[in-house]
């Protein structure tokens, strides 16, 4: 049990040290997101309009911005297994008494670290899209950050076990990456579009991510949906004329997130 | 008791045998050597050991604890050293042993002292708070060395330590590596494929195509190559071939224009001989065996003329591993 708390702690701490050291990665963190806000918003902005009340398209696709920049930073974590074992660090890992459970869990952290450190600086543009940050908001959404990033970062991790060249990892990973976030509800309300789109998009697990997020951004404007007084423009996730509650999203991720961790624990503890 | 215990160890990848069935003991404060070409099995029984790849059969233990069951209990006794370099560049020579420390749970009153007296020990104290990545090729093997003896390990694996670096360094490590033994009463378990890094080691165990050849001290292989060697060149070789079969009962072989054979008393031998050969001698030498000699007569061939054939046959093993 000593050397399951050991790994994770020992290789969290080294993944947050590496993380502060390599500023440009904090800074190009933060810049790709307010590019796609930027872009998409000014340009879509006008065309789209209120989408409901109170609620226009860049404020709708914020909370889908900050799920997508955890998404992509906690599935990268895993570039850093790819690393150690290219220029043979990893081997100091694998020989040390920690065991290879925590050394998975202790790289999910530190990716989930990090994935929070991003998705606290992007908080900062709230205030500029109407906003308004309460204390309860901030925490709610941290922890679904923290089980977002956690569960991709499994997914990251298990890839990353599989493969012997950063290229091939990166490779990889933008194949899942993309088709993940664009068909997830990032950019457009999912109740609201063609049946075989919303197929494809209710089966993304990111979906429920982005949709307890976005929930937990928009509550204020979701109450007065619910009261039933005005058209929601499709703004939640319905599955079989069920709309999804954040708890019940959250549930969803947490789910995943283990079968993917556990997946990662298993295909890391088997390699030689 | 002995450090380490190795019983019929096999390991095979696919169809490659990589070590076919070794048995050997290390004994506790020994310096213990691997010789052999590369791709013999060295560094497929060093990761055995450590506990990185599991046998495929057979039975090792370390610091009487067994590779496979007690995993924990042979990693926290050993200390390692790796052929590349393991260290994380981007972080400082002092961060790279304070992680390691961490990993091993060396308590902090311990390892202030600890890597204070190891970095004094091989000078690089002061560079302590260098990137390792500014490191020349020998300092960051020192460190390498610092860092798998912070935790108090009883045996130390080195594999190839000295590989790719320059002959006075090389020398250097040598004298670092002696220092430590002396100090911490260490057993030291190295591979290597220099025979002159070899004569440092207590015992050798000549490793070759999966197979242990032979285990002994560097003197005694080389006295069981069959005494010292003379060389000679004389201006009709093959009419001294013939003389040396017929009149002094010898093997010679002719290689390079030399006629070579080995004799039980070289000193004793040379001056009679010049005397009573009717030939016309043109050069004469004689010399103790080296161990080249001992893995040419223990194998047949060259280690050196191996190396090019062995690295693409380790290529080949590992596009096996990865199919």
């Amino acid at each position: 049990m000593v050397e399951f708390y050991r790994g994770i702690w020992v290789v969290a701490y080294r993944e947050l040290l590496r993380f502060v050291q390599e500023r440009s990665r904090m800074i190009s963190s933060f810049a790709f997101p307010l590019m796609f806000l930027v872009v998409f918003g000014a340009g879509f902005n006008r065309i789209v309009g209120t989408m409901t009340e109170g609620v226009d398209f860049i404020k709708f696709m914020y909370p889908g911005i900050l799920s997508m920049t955890v998404v992509m930073s906690s599935m990268f974590s895993g570039m850093s297994i790819v690393w150690d074992r290219e220029f043979g660090f990893l081997k100091e890992i694998l020989v040390a008494p920690i065991s290879r459970t925590g050394i998975v869990i202790g790289k999910a952290l530190g990716g989930s670290a990090t994935a929070m450190a991003q998705g606290i600086i992007l908080l900062i543009l709230a205030p500029f899209l109407g906003i308004s940050l309460t204390f309860w908001l901030v925490i709610k959404y941290l922890l679904l950050v923290l089980l977002l990033s956690l569960s991709l970062s499994g997914v990251g991790i298990f890839v990353a076990t599989r493969m012997r060249s950063q290229q091939g990892f990166q490779m990889v990973m933008q194949l899942l990456i993309f088709p993940l976030i664009f068909l997830s509800g990032v950019f457009f309300p999912v109740d609201n579009v063609s049946p075989w789109l919303q197929v494809i998009a209710k089966v993304n697990p990111l979906t429920y991510g982005v949709d307890a997020v976005r929930q937990v951004f928009l509550e204020k404007d979701l109450v007065l949906l619910a009261s039933g007084t005005i058209d929601d423009a499709g703004l939640g996730v319905t599955i079989f004329g069920h709309r999804m509650g954040v708890l019940e999203d959250a549930l969803i991720i947490g789910v995943l997130g283990f079968v993917f961790l556990s997946a990662a624990v298993w295909s890391f503890s088997r390699q030689e | 008791m002995n450090s380490i215990q190795v019983e019929n160890l096999k390991k095979t990848y696919g169809k490659l045998e990589a070590v076919k069935s070794v048995s050997f003991e290390v004994d506790e404060g020994e310096i213990f050597g691997f010789l052999g070409p590369n791709g013999a099995g060295k560094t497929t029984t060093i990761n055995v050991l450590c506990t990185l790849l599991n046998p495929t059969g057979g039975s090792a233990s370390v610091n009487g604890y067994d590779v496979v069951k007690q995993r924990n209990e042979v990693r926290r006794s050993i200390g390692l050293v790796f052929q590349e370099s393991t260290l994380d560049e981007y972080l400082t020579a002092e961060q790279n042993l304070l992680f390691h420390s961490y990993a091993y749970g060396v308590s902090k009153d311990i390892r202030e002292q600890r890597m204070k007296d190891l970095l004094d020990l091989v000078d690089l104290w002061d560079r302590r708070k260098g990137k390792t990545r500014t490191y020349s090729g020998g300092m960051k093997r020192r460190l390498e060395i610092v860092r798998g003896l912070i935790h108090h390990p009883r045996v130390l694996f080195l594999d190839e330590p000295t590989l790719g670096l320059d002959p006075q360094t090389r020398r250097y490590i040598w004298d670092y590596v002696k220092d430590i033994r002396a100090k911490e009463n260490l057993t030291i378990f190295l591979t290597t494929h220099y025979m002159d890094e070899a004569e440092h080691c207590d015992r050798i165990a000549v490793i070759d195509n999966g197979n242990i050849v032979a285990i002994d001290t560097p003197e005694k292989l080389k006295d069981n190559v069959g005494g010292d060697l003379v060389m000679l060149r004389a201006s009709d070789n093959e009419a001294a071939t013939k003389e040396l079969v017929e009149d002094w009962s010898l093997q010679p072989e002719t290689q390079d224009g030399l006629v070579k054979f080995s004799v039980p008393k070289g000193e004793e031998f040379l001056p009679e001989f010049v005397r009573k050969f009717r030939g016309e001698l043109l050069s004469i030498n004689v010399r103790r065996p080296t161990l080249d000699d001992v893995f040419l007569s223990l194998t047949g061939r060259d280690i050196r003329d191996e190396e090019v054939d062995e690295s693409a046959q380790l290529k080949q093993s590992l596009k096996y591993r990865h199919r």
